[in-house]
């Protein structure tokens, strides 16, 4: 939980070599079907890696488990080890709601809790127990709005609905709500794929941003969008790794086979 | 699956240029036609629907609204010290104080039968509707008392005309000069009928005149009571539990086959079940609304695990999705989250299991809810009837009277009936609107 405190929007914490995230020997079974094999990855911190690859590829099974989401399907197990911070996240005396404090997440589609703009961002603080004051309260809703690009739009409507925002805003909100809780990784499965051109340019401007602060991992089906936002790519294949590295070498100059065929559009 | 996947590609292969214009336009026009068909068969359903409705409402008002006013009959009864002991009232001589005040009305009778024939003109329980008044107001002691009291069965028949005059005499249950008498009553004025508040405020008689829903109404909000009290928070935590929580395995897979089977389990073994063991194993007492709400709760809580089961199925999963993605933990998750959406959908079907329990007759006939009971339960532990038990009472019973109360009995319990479904929709859509 230090960790959390120290790591504040505005006090960026100074970029260690060490890497985040690190998976090593990362399978994940679905019942009988192993959806993902024997997957090592680092990400980088303070950086944006984005997992691309064709539908079914397993890159949404690897970033969820990340924050051991996939513990909430039954039938998922998960082997390997997969470490934050050189801590084993899959560790038996880990709080699983501490970790998702501290790796938050934004889904596909826009999912605002069907309450209020200000309760929305206010809930992680609330059931983390972040603040001790209304007014620190206040103070970390408005800092994450702003953060989030949000705060000119809402300042004046905290008390409405936020599934009353249109679709752009209500993803702004979700990640608004996603680092409220400060957290040290934002994982971010295909944040853009439900909103329109306009809406996914301010999406990812917002995510360049939040790279000074924050480790992101995004999942994308879009391959200018990782072009774009990220710093890494990592190109995953039938539940494989095929290939990691520099976001440029893999666009412009890709060692594997495959990697070159997905992102020239051959296969996909 | 090859032959029709086949078929209309060989159709496609034809093309439409191949056929006629003339046959496409048969076609169109049989398609067109089916469907009008379709919406026709439609409305006559809904038509028909509505039209037996109809005719059952207005077979019930057209038997049970003269049961709403009642024939009362204003006498002045002279309360002498004679007959009645200031120092104890109770123990007064009510029989003659009636006599009396019936006498001064009408002229002298002849014998002992007329005078008793005469009597028969105001209700059986005058005696204590006059006691009674008097010990309320011991100050007309020796002065005169004037009470409306409700006309007998027979007379008030006999003023709704479903007694009719024409009959002959030996065929009729008022006698030629008991009608006089009643004219008499009538040229004087003293003859009203005035709305039958008795029908609410008085507990069961064997006198339909004076006989009224009060206890089977309180009988059946306190066994609604205890059955809202046992389902509603046992029906809910058992479908979170089974929605949210449960494995999905063999034993879960059980558990929901035998619920549903439940909800499809008729009535009256409910009632045997509730005879069994509450009263014979348990020994509760017998007739009582905690027996009837616990009996009661047995057949709704498989309704309500249902509707909860489903209100928490139509919750979005991204809703929980975001909650675990928060670091909200499971508990967190179903209380913050999932129930208050799914709040409106598990009080509607709570209201409308509740209204089916209201409704239900068989297994309170088994528990002893039918007895005879002449005044409104105090508690869920002392014996009483229910509003439908009290219908089977009535429509049980030889005298006129009941006959029309049994309608007016039906159309009350609609009339609640009505009531918590109005809740139920009203709750829904002011919950609803609420995000």
């Amino acid at each position: 939980m230090q960790q959390i405190a120290a790591i504040t929007p505005d006090a960026p914490a100074p970029a260690p070599a060490t890497p985040a995230l690190r998976g090593e020997k990362v399978s994940v079974h679905y019942g009988a079907k192993q959806a993902l094999f024997d997957v090592d990855l680092e990400v980088g911190r303070n950086a944006v890696t984005s997992l691309i690859g064709p539908s079914g590829c397993g890159k949404s099974t690897f970033l969820r488990c990340f924050n051991r989401m996939n513990d909430t399907i039954a039938a998922c197990r998960v082997s390997g080890r997969i470490t934050l911070d050189d801590e084993d996240i899959y560790d038996r005396n880990l709080d699983v709601v501490e970790l998702r404090a501290r790796v938050g997440m934004v889904f596909q589609k826009p999912n605002p809790f069907p309450k209020s703009i200000f309760d929305n961002v206010a809930y992680g603080p609330r059931i983390h127990g972040l603040f001790r004051t209304k007014e620190e309260l206040e103070e970390i809703v408005e800092a994450s709005l702003r953060r989030a690009g949000l705060w000119s739009e809402v300042k004046d409507r905290l008390r409405e609905p936020g599934t009353g925002l249109s679709g752009g805003q209500q993803q702004r909100l979700c990640i608004a709500r996603a680092i409220a809780t400060r957290p040290e990784v934002l994982l971010m499965d295909e944040p853009c794929s439900a909103l329109d051109p306009i809406a996914t340019a301010v999406i990812e401007e917002l995510i360049d941003e939040l790279r000074e602060n924050f480790t992101i991992v995004i999942v994308t089906h879009s391959m200018q969008q990782a072009a774009r936002v990220s710093q890494k790519t990592a190109f995953f294949h039938l539940g494989r790794l095929v290939e990691e590295g520099l976001t440029e070498d893999i666009f412009t100059n890709p060692v594997n086979r495959q990697t070159q065929d997905y992102i020239t559009g051959r296969i996909g | 699956m090859s032959s029709m996947t086949d078929a209309p590609l060989s159709d496609a292969v034809a093309g439409p240029a191949s056929v006629p214009a003339d046959e496409r336009a048969l076609r169109r026009r049989r398609r067109n036609a089916a469907d009008r068909r379709l919406r026709l068969y439609g409305i006559a359903a809904i038509a028909t629907a509505i039209g037996l409705l109809a005719v059952l409402l207005l077979t019930l008002i057209a038997g049970g609204y003269q049961a709403f006013v009642q024939t009362h009959i204003r006498v002045d009864f002279p309360i002498s010290a004679e007959h009645v002991d200031p120092a104890d009232p109770a123990a007064g001589d009510w029989r003659s104080v009636v006599r009396d005040g019936l006498q001064a009305l009408l002229p002298a009778a002849a014998s002992p039968a007329e005078q008793r024939a005469m009597g028969q003109i105001l209700t059986n329980n005058t005696q204590f509707i006059v006691r009674n008044a008097v010990i309320a107001n011991p100050s007309v002691i020796g002065g005169t008392l004037t009470v409306e009291v409700p006309a007998a069965d027979i007379f008030d028949q006999l003023n709704k005309g479903t007694i009719r005059r024409d009959t002959l005499e030996e065929n009729r249950r008022v006698t030629d000069a008991q009608i006089r008498w009643f004219d008499t009553l009538v040229e004087q004025g003293r003859v009203s009928t005035p709305f039958n508040w008795a029908l609410f405020f008085n507990a069961d008689s064997r006198f339909p005149e004076i006989a009224g829903l009060a206890g089977a109404i309180t009988g059946s909000f306190y066994a609604l009571l205890v059955c809202f009290l046992i389902s509603f928070p046992v029906g809910i935590a058992a479908a979170i539990w089974l929605e949210e929580f449960a494995p999905k395995n063999r034993w879960t897979d059980l558990v929901e086959v035998n619920i549903n089977n439940l909800a499809a389990v008729p009535s009256i073994v409910f009632g045997l079940l509730g005879l069994a063991v509450f009263l014979n194993f348990f020994g509760l007492p017998r007739s009582a609304p905690l027996v009837g709400g616990l009996v009661l709760a047995l057949m709704t809580l498989p309704t309500i695990i249902i509707v909860t089961r489903n209100a928490l199925k139509a919750v979005p999963p991204s809703i929980r999705e975001a909650g675990y993605g928060m670091g909200a933990s499971p508990q967190q998750v179903v209380l913050h989250h999932v129930l208050p959406l799914a709040l409106p959908g598990i009080l509607t079907g709570t209201i409308i299991g509740l209204a089916q329990a209201l409704g239900e007759t068989a297994p309170l006939l088994l528990i002893g809810m039918n007895a005879f009971i002449t005044s409104p339960p105090g508690g869920v532990l002392e014996a009483s009837t229910a509003l439908p038990t009290q219908i089977y009472i009535w429509a049980d019973s030889p005298e006129r009277g009941f006959v029309a109360r049994t309608s007016a009995g039906i159309l009350v319990l609609l009339g609640f009936l009505l009531i918590m479904n109005a809740i139920a929709i009203f709750l829904r859509q002011r919950l609803e609107r609420r995000w």
